[in-house]
């Protein structure tokens, strides 16, 4: 699945990186908790999350995941945005909320991978 | 690359929102230097993780990152309030962080395990209300 793939999948906008979207995606990661994120997530994975602030940014970074992708209808500052195409992430928002997200993700035929 | 080369950074505990610069420089700087992209996901972890404590739990400090051929080695040296029992620290769920903190997305009690999981040799050395020192070697080889 690419990420063009699970952008419709879910009806989600692009805020950034709108010509990287041909990447393949492995597993996603649902959380909150950046602590979380950082104990459990995998490479090459989209992180979905309601947490808005610029650690999410970074803790992405740091894993190499390649996309995030906030949930029911939270969006970033312009500060953070510009931070996440410095880094080369994709952006996305969709107006679901995180288990609906998580469900539709899976019911497509993406994981959470192995711990 | 015979040398061993030295990073040092400065992280300033009065502004959450930049921790974890000093930990995405060294990141493109190890990435410069053509290190395996495995070893560079443990030491970026680590370190970030690292970084966030100093700010969240004590007041800033310095960080030294040497690579060299064989290693990469990270020093973290806080002036904060120590760690008063460092084998409960270590445990999985445990944590001080205060409510306004795990609203940020941190304080689950994860960071200094996986410190230890990313890493190959890790030794915290702490003084109650001087500060600590946390010493991390990931292996290039
Ligand atoms: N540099 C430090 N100075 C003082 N106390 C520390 C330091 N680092 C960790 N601690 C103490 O050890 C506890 C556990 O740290 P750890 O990094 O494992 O979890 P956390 O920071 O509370 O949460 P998380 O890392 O999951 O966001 C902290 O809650 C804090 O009490
Ligand atoms: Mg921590």
């Amino acid at each position: 699945m690419t990420l063009e793939d699970a952008r419709r999948v879910l009806g989600a906008r692009v805020l950034v990186g709108e010509n990287c979207l041909d990447q393949e995606v492995g597993t996603v990661c649902g959380s909150d908790m950046m602590s979380d994120v950082l104990a459990f997530s995998k490479d090459h994975s989209i992180l979905l999350t309601g947490l808005c602030n610029p650690q999410v940014i970074r803790t992405a970074e740091m894993l190499d995941i390649i996309c995030i992708i906030f949930v029911r209808g939270k969006r970033p500052d312009d500060k953070t945005l510009e931070m996440a195409r410095d880094t080369g992430l994709v952006i996305m928002e969709t107006g679901h909320r995180m288990f609906s997200a998580c469900g539709m993700l899976y019911e497509a035929g993406l994981r959470g991978g192995a711990i | 690359m015979a040398d061993i080369i030295t990073l040092r950074y400065t992280v300033s505990p009065d502004d959450f929102t930049r921790a974890g610069e000093a930990s995405s420089d060294v990141k493109n700087k190890l990435k410069q230097l053509g290190i395996a992209p495995p070893v560079i996901r443990k030491v970026s972890i680590a370190l970030y993780e690292g970084e966030i404590n100093m700010v969240i739990h004590a007041k800033g400090g310095e960080i030294t990152v040497e690579v060299s051929p064989e290693s990469i080695r990270m020093v973290l040296a806080d002036v904060g309030p120590g760690i008063p029992d460092i084998s409960l620290a270590m445990k999985e769920g445990y944590s001080t962080a205060p409510d306004e903190i795990r609203s940020l997305g941190f304080g689950a009690g994860m960071g200094l395990s996986n410190m230890k999981k990313y890493t190959d040799y890790m030794d915290i050395q702490t003084e109650l209300g001087i500060g600590t020192t946390i010493t991390m070697i990931v292996n290039v080889t």
